[in-house]
């Protein structure tokens, strides 16, 4: 079963978020989710705000991971994240008033919104709190 | 020859400033410690950006793309940072010194400020200032970094400035910092390095969403992480300049304090001399 691993790592700004060894990870990228095994065509992508999933031997293990971009080679994936946390990283209170604040900005249509912006801040806040939920 | 008070009260003067240098170059001992290991950590996030986006421009030779060419406008965005507190030697010196000795017209420049030391410098020498974000330099964050690049890449986009510079301060090791300036945007490298990193990443590569909005995504999050390595790089340097300020301040204090303490006692030994001469030769004149 060994041969079906390729090397991962994610890389956040302030440290190396996880380095190991995955059979599969799932992530959102800007097209939609997409899963990696080994042996994917190199792909260059972009992430967005989504939940990454990482299937290891032993498990699964999930994070938030909310912005950067992918490069996958055949044996290495490598993110490169803006943003990333495990889940009792996650502050569920601070995720929720994130949502609301993000809910009655794209209700009210405020004027001179930055409607793209409050988007993702919603998506973000979603993230975090299904993650916890 | 100056008076036993007068010495003893300078001692004493020399002796607080001594314990107030020691003490600020502890502190900035214990904060150069944590600014290293963050500048550190931040390492290996920018040494991979560096070498994705050099692999992609290899491979993509010469795409037609804003991010990679001058824009039309003369004006220069220079991104100085520096600190908002003295005492650190040359360290907001040279970042002014750097700016005025480049070859950069003073009147092509807007400065973008970190620190309000290096902004006050360079305002006295007449640069057009046009932002301040002093309050960063006192705890940069990633979201502080890409807030700030956010400007200044709208300024470029929208053609009011045709390139952008950052001058920071490179930590090279706790002893060595070295005042640098580089071109941020358009994205230049050096062809060397272009044609040897595209010579062991021979696998096409494909993008998603296409080259060009690839691009124009990671670029800026390129030019973010360079510039957050600079903020988290620079605050390791001040604080490393300053203690090596501090700890010369508290060895020049420690020359002085000994130097003083022989005057004094050569002062002091005098004038019981002196004194005893009177006594004796009193005595003598009584008897």
């Amino acid at each position: 079963m060994a041969d079906n691993l390729f090397s991962l790592e994610i890389i956040t700004p302030d440290r190396v978020f996880y380095k190991g060894e995955a059979s599969m990870i799932e992530f959102t990228a800007e097209d939609g989710d997409i899963g990696v095994y080994k042996n994917h065509i190199p792909l260059t992508t972009v992430v967005a705000p989504g939940v990454l999933t990482i299937t290891e031997p032993e498990g699964k293990k999930q994070a938030a991971l909310h912005a950067g971009f992918a490069e996958i080679l055949p044996d290495k994936v490598t993110i490169l994240a803006e943003v990333a946390e495990w889940p009792d990283e996650i502050d569920v209170n601070r995720a929720a008033a994130a949502r609301e604040r993000a809910e009655k900005r794209l209700h009210d249509h405020e004027s001179g919104l930055d409607t793209a912006r409050a988007e993702i801040a919603l998506k973000k806040a979603l993230v975090r709190i299904n993650l916890r939920g | 020859m100056a008076s036993l008070r007068d010495i003893k009260q300078r001692k004493g003067s020399i002796q607080s400033t001594q314990q107030i240098t020691k003490a600020m170059k502890l502190v900035s001992t214990v904060k150069l410690q944590k600014a290293r290991i963050r500048a550190e950590e931040a390492n290996p996030y920018f040494n991979y950006m560096y070498q994705t986006v050099t692999s992609m421009l290899a491979k993509s030779g010469n795409l037609e793309h804003p991010y990679l060419k001058a824009g039309n406008s003369s004006k220069k965005a220079v991104i100085a940072i520096s600190s908002n507190r003295g005492l650190a030697g040359g360290y907001n010196s040279n970042i002014v010194k750097l700016l005025t000795e480049s070859e950069i017209h003073r009147e092509d420049v807007k400065v973008y400020a970190i620190g309000r030391k290096a902004m006050e410098g360079l305002a006295r020498k007449g640069y057009e200032i046009q932002a301040d974000y002093s309050d960063v330099i006192d705890g940069p964050t990633y979201g502080d970094a890409m807030a700030i690049s956010k400007e200044v890449l709208d300024a470029y986009t929208n053609g009011e400035i045709g390139e952008i510079y950052l001058a920071y301060t490179h930590f090279k090791n706790t002893v060595s910092h070295i005042p640098t300036l580089i071109k941020l945007l358009p994205v230049e490298f050096d062809q060397e390095e272009l044609s040897s990193s595209s010579a062991d990443t021979n696998i096409p590569m494909n993008y998603e969403p296409g080259e060009e909005e690839a691009l124009n995504q990671i670029i800026p999050k390129y030019v973010t992480s360079l510039f957050y390595g600079a903020l988290v790089e620079a605050v390791a340097s001040e604080n490393g300049a300053r203690m090596q300020a501090m700890d010369s301040a508290t060895s020049n204090a420690e020359d002085m304090i000994s130097d003083l303490e022989l005057k004094y006692n050569r002062a002091r030994q005098s004038s019981i001399t002196q004194e005893l001469t009177e006594i004796i030769a009193g005595a003598e004149a009584i008897s």
